[in-house]
């Protein structure tokens, strides 16, 4: 087990490296380069792993909830209504920020600790860069900009999902039109991007900390990247419950 | 000219460095020997800054490493170039972005300027048409070339290399060497070299420090290292075959019993 004075040692060093990180670029010409080229890297890659994890599970539960929540006595708008609901408020920005703090996640960690045991970092200190402001700011802030868009897409793809469900046969498209439309409430998507964002930052900051911290060689390497996810994960939950709790 | 002032550094409760006074001079290859664990890497850590030493000076022709404020240091930084002995080079990017990258953070050069000057770095380390070429597609000895041609880049005041012939052949350890001395005498800069390569030594250590235990047992020369009187230093010498032969026909010229 994990000590608690290891643990706020842990927590210190975090802050210590994000306050490092989170300082004005050396240049800023080659900090927008690495911005864009993150937020391909973290985003635009991930973009295909969001649109078929959200089509199937917006499927799923469009199924799920015709096939065992209604009943004769419910209004027919409920499938709808409650498939919308749970993909703007819970599906599309936390479960799916779960899901790409594994692949994101793991790739910050693996690549910064593998940077640190080739000494790749240490150049870059040598050289007189900020090593933390020009590898771990572009991934927070890329991935920070690039998450509301995923979010979206998800959004999007969890809906069409259901819309594909009618082809089976078990609702209507005038049944879920009709649930997608009910008592829309915009600021239910805003806390999807709000809760994005939130999460955009720890996963990134969190990896990037396990990885840049990363003393001895590969084995260490495969073992940051690991407590990257674990970590970002358990940090992702705790945090839902409050950004929950305060936003709805 | 780099000086070392009374340096200690210890990890824990492990005194790793003690005590070290040494001077590395501009214009020639001072080099750093030593046993394996005898402190050689952590004093070049601390010389470029990378650790912080408990006690002493490191004047870098008069400014102390240790009492410069971080906007100093950082620019200090940009007199350095250092050649790791793992190459670090950055594998996101091609060789000739590798060459240009101090140059891209660091020179106000356009960037048809830049490229020409990494271009005639990497020229200077004899590699030609490989600008295109990632890290990974390159030998062990093209890579730590392409390490020295972007240490060059910035043209340094200070060069330092850890290890620069670890894992080489002897043929291509004496291209590295060469080029290290060339790069050192026409540029006139101060280069320190950590290394326990005796071909090294004997080819172009001009200026040499050996640690052993943590401590600076002798500094001198190639050429005084035959005839040095200190028994670590022996042992260490005898433990090469080269230097043994060497020793020995030195000892037997000089009527010393042999050992």
């Amino acid at each position: 087990m994990v000590s608690i004075k290891e643990s706020l040692q842990g927590l210190g060093e975090y802050v210590l490296l994000i306050g490092k990180a989170i300082s004005v670029p050396d240049r800023w010409k080659m900090f927008w380069k690495q911005y864009v080229t993150e937020m391909f890297q973290l985003g635009y890659n991930s973009i295909g792993i969001v649109l078929i994890i959200s089509f199937f599970i917006g499927a799923v539960i469009c199924l799920q909830i015709k096939l065992n929540i209604q009943s004769a006595w419910m209004p027919t708008m409920v499938t709808g209504y409650t498939t919308r609901e749970i993909m703007l408020l819970e599906f599309s920005s936390s479960i799916m920020c779960l899901i790409l703090a594994g692949k994101v996640g793991s790739n910050i960690a693996s690549e910064l600790g593998t940077m640190r045991i080739t000494q790749q970092i240490d150049a870059l200190e040598i050289m007189g860069v900020n090593s933390a402001n020009f590898l771990i700011l572009p991934k927070v802030l890329g991935l920070m900009t690039i998450m509301p868009i995923l979010v979206t897409f998800s959004v999007f793809a969890g809906i069409i999902g259901a819309y594909a469900t009618t082809l089976l046969g078990t609702t209507s498209i005038a049944e879920l039109n009709e649930g997608f439309r009910y008592e829309f409430n915009q600021w239910f998507f805003w806390c999807g991007i709000v809760k994005a964002v939130v999460y955009a930052f720890l996963i990134t900051t969190i990896s990037s900390y396990k990885g840049y911290s990363v003393e001895g060689g590969s084995v260490e390497v495969g073992k940051a990247s690991t407590s990257a996810v674990v970590t970002s994960s358990i940090y992702i939950l705790f945090s839902d419950i409050f950004l929950t709790n305060m936003l709805t | 000219m780099i000086e070392v002032k009374n340096l200690y550094k210890s990890f824990e409760d492990k005194e790793v460095l003690k005590n070290i006074n040494t001077t590395f001079c501009n214009g020639e290859v001072n080099l750093i020997i030593g046993q394996s664990g005898s402190g050689k890497t952590v004093l070049m850590k601390n010389i470029v800054g990378l650790l912080t030493p408990e006690k002493g000076q490191i004047l870098y022709d008069g400014r102390d490493l240790c009492t410069l404020s971080k906007k100093e240091r950082s620019l200090l930084r940009r007199e350095m170039g250092m050649i790791f002995q793992s190459a670090a080079l950055f594998d996101s990017m091609t060789v000739l972005d590798n060459v240009m990258f101090p140059l891209n953070m660091f020179s106000d050069k356009t960037w048809d300027e830049r490229k020409k000057r990494a271009l005639t770095c990497l020229e200077r380390v004899d590699l030609h048409n490989v600008g295109q070429k990632s890290p990974g597609e390159l030998s062990g000895g093209m890579q730590k070339r392409v390490a020295i041609a972007r240490a060059i880049a910035l043209e340094p005041k200070y060069l330092f290399c850890d290890e620069p012939n670890s894992g080489l052949d002897p043929k291509t350890s004496i291209i590295i060497d060469e080029l290290i001395a060339g790069i050192t005498h026409e540029d006139k800069i101060t280069t320190i070299v950590n290394t326990h390569d005796m071909n090294s030594v004997m080819g172009i250590g001009e200026n040499i420090t050996f640690i052993c235990e943590g401590r600076a047992e002798w500094t001198g020369s190639n050429k005084e290292i035959l005839s040095a009187d200190n028994k670590y230093l022996e042992e260490f010498i005898f433990a090469s075959d080269i230097l043994r032969h060497l020793k020995q026909s030195y000892d037997k010229d000089n009527g010393k019993a042999e050992k």
